[in-house]
């Protein structure tokens, strides 16, 4: 697994979608997901896969989503979660969050 | 009839309410004897309007005398909770048992384990702390609602986090053990008496979800599921429930902090949700309840997707167990 900060919108997509597939039944379910599919109204995740969607890209990513960035613009595709993490990523490597 | 998109009112509501009454009582009677075949009810009172109700129907279909209404305060129930709940059986002329639930609480360590969940995003929640999960209003703009929690100190300071996924579970799962216990103790008294349990839930918390599976989701016949809130304070006021009791706001009276059902659950005042979970069964556009509720066109979009989202939730709750194979059997 690559640090997060060399992270790239390949390797994001590729985890956010094995995040989905392992802990959301629906997507284990053959549901295939396009990117710009709404998790909310596709009925992969609920307020509390929000939740857990947001747990995991802190810990995976290291990096802090703050409440008023809990927004469907930014979590509610796939498109818009990679999009959001590139950003957050780009803002902590170039803030030195991760000393590399 | 149905009303058309500009017809809609907080009337469509109205019901006959006498009328009302009595075909509820009668059908409790009839499904009760003929096919539960139990011979009255036991019925667990919060001190709130539902069960006040639910009691006063109860005594018209079976008489006072075989009405039970199990009391069940604990350490954290609202201070008037218990005096209601008296009022409520009183002023229905049933029969009471309370039963004081903390010491079953506490040894299935349903607080404890609930601390220990919000010490995980809040390290200084302590003894002495009081405690509530709420959500954030459809009415503001944000679409998601996440859970938080928020937390009073002993010397009387605010405090709110957001929960992760697993503390929030837990949370959850902890509390419940609140509202199975009391389901447990229902039945209790029911297998001693050969009554039925009667339920509680209205139509919102029916349709919405907004019950505990094995907890207060469970009964035996629920002789108010159909009727929407404002329908069912209309009713309690027909058949004599305290006023005292039908100007209570609606609580869940789960968490120390007092709670409202609107922060915790459903996020928009229940009689505009009433009006628009009516519409959206009607099948009417959002643009009816907005006339109807005095709520902007794109809340009330909001609420109907919300409406959508908690069916599908409440699924797994309404779900029976399963059986994976055919159970067929001659005769």
């Amino acid at each position: 697994m690559p640090p997060p900060s060399l992270s790239n919108s390949e390797t994001i997509e590729r985890e956010i979608r094995e995040f989905l597939r392992e802990n959301f039944p629906l997507s284990a379910d053959g549901v295939v997901l396009s990117q710009d599919d709404s998790l909310i109204e596709v009925g992969v995740i609920d307020s509390t896969g929000v939740l857990e969607l947001i747990g995991f890209i802190e810990e995976r990513y290291e990096v802090e989503i703050r409440d008023e960035e809990v927004l469907p613009e930014n979590l509610d595709s796939i498109a818009s979660i990679i999009r959001f993490v590139g950003e957050k990523l780009g803002a902590a490597s170039s803030n030195g969050a991760h000393g590399d | 009839m149905a009303p058309t998109e500009t017809e809609l009112t907080p009337d469509a509501l109205r019901l006959d309410a006498a009328k009302a009454v009595e075909e509820i009582a009668e059908r409790l009677r009839e499904t009760t004897y003929r096919d539960l075949r139990r011979r009255g009810a036991v019925v667990g009172l919060s001190g709130g309007v539902d069960s006040g109700l639910v009691a006063f129907l109860c005594a018209r279909a079976f008489g006072p005398e075989r009405t039970l209404g199990v009391l069940m305060p604990e350490g954290e129930s609202a201070p008037d909770t218990l005096d209601l709940s008296r009022v409520s059986a009183e002023a229905a002329g049933v029969e009471t048992v309370v039963e004081d639930i903390t010491p079953i609480l506490e040894a299935v360590g349903c607080y404890e384990r609930r601390d220990a969940a919000i010490r995980t995003v809040m390290p200084e929640y302590g003894e002495g702390w009081k405690a509530k999960i709420v959500l954030p209003s459809l009415l503001g703009g944000q679409r998601y609602s996440l859970f938080s929690v928020v937390a009073e100190s002993p010397e009387g300071e605010r405090r709110e986090a957001r929960l992760t996924a697993a503390a929030y579970r837990e949370v959850v799962a902890a509390t419940n053990f609140k509202q199975r216990v009391r389901k447990m103790l229902e039945y209790h008294h029911a297998d001693r008496l050969d009554y039925a349990v009667v339920g509680t839930p209205n139509r919102l918390e029916y349709d919405q979800g907004f019950f505990v599976k094995n907890g207060d989701g469970s009964a035996d016949v629920k002789p108010i599921a159909h009727l929407y809130k404002t329908q069912v304070y209309q009713l309690a006021e027909e058949v004599g429930v305290p006023a005292e009791i039908r100007e209570r706001p609606p609580t869940t009276d789960t968490y120390a902090l007092e709670q409202s059902q609107e922060e915790f659950y459903f996020s928009v005042p229940f009689d505009k949700l009433d009006l628009c979970l009516y519409a959206r069964n009607q099948g009417l556009a959002a643009e009816a309840a907005a006339g109807a509720t005095g709520l902007e066109t794109e809340v009330v979009e909001r609420v109907y997707e919300d409406i959508e989202r908690k069916r599908r939730a409440a699924e797994y709750l309404h779900a029976p167990p399963l059986v994976l194979a055919s159970l067929e059997r001659a005769g």
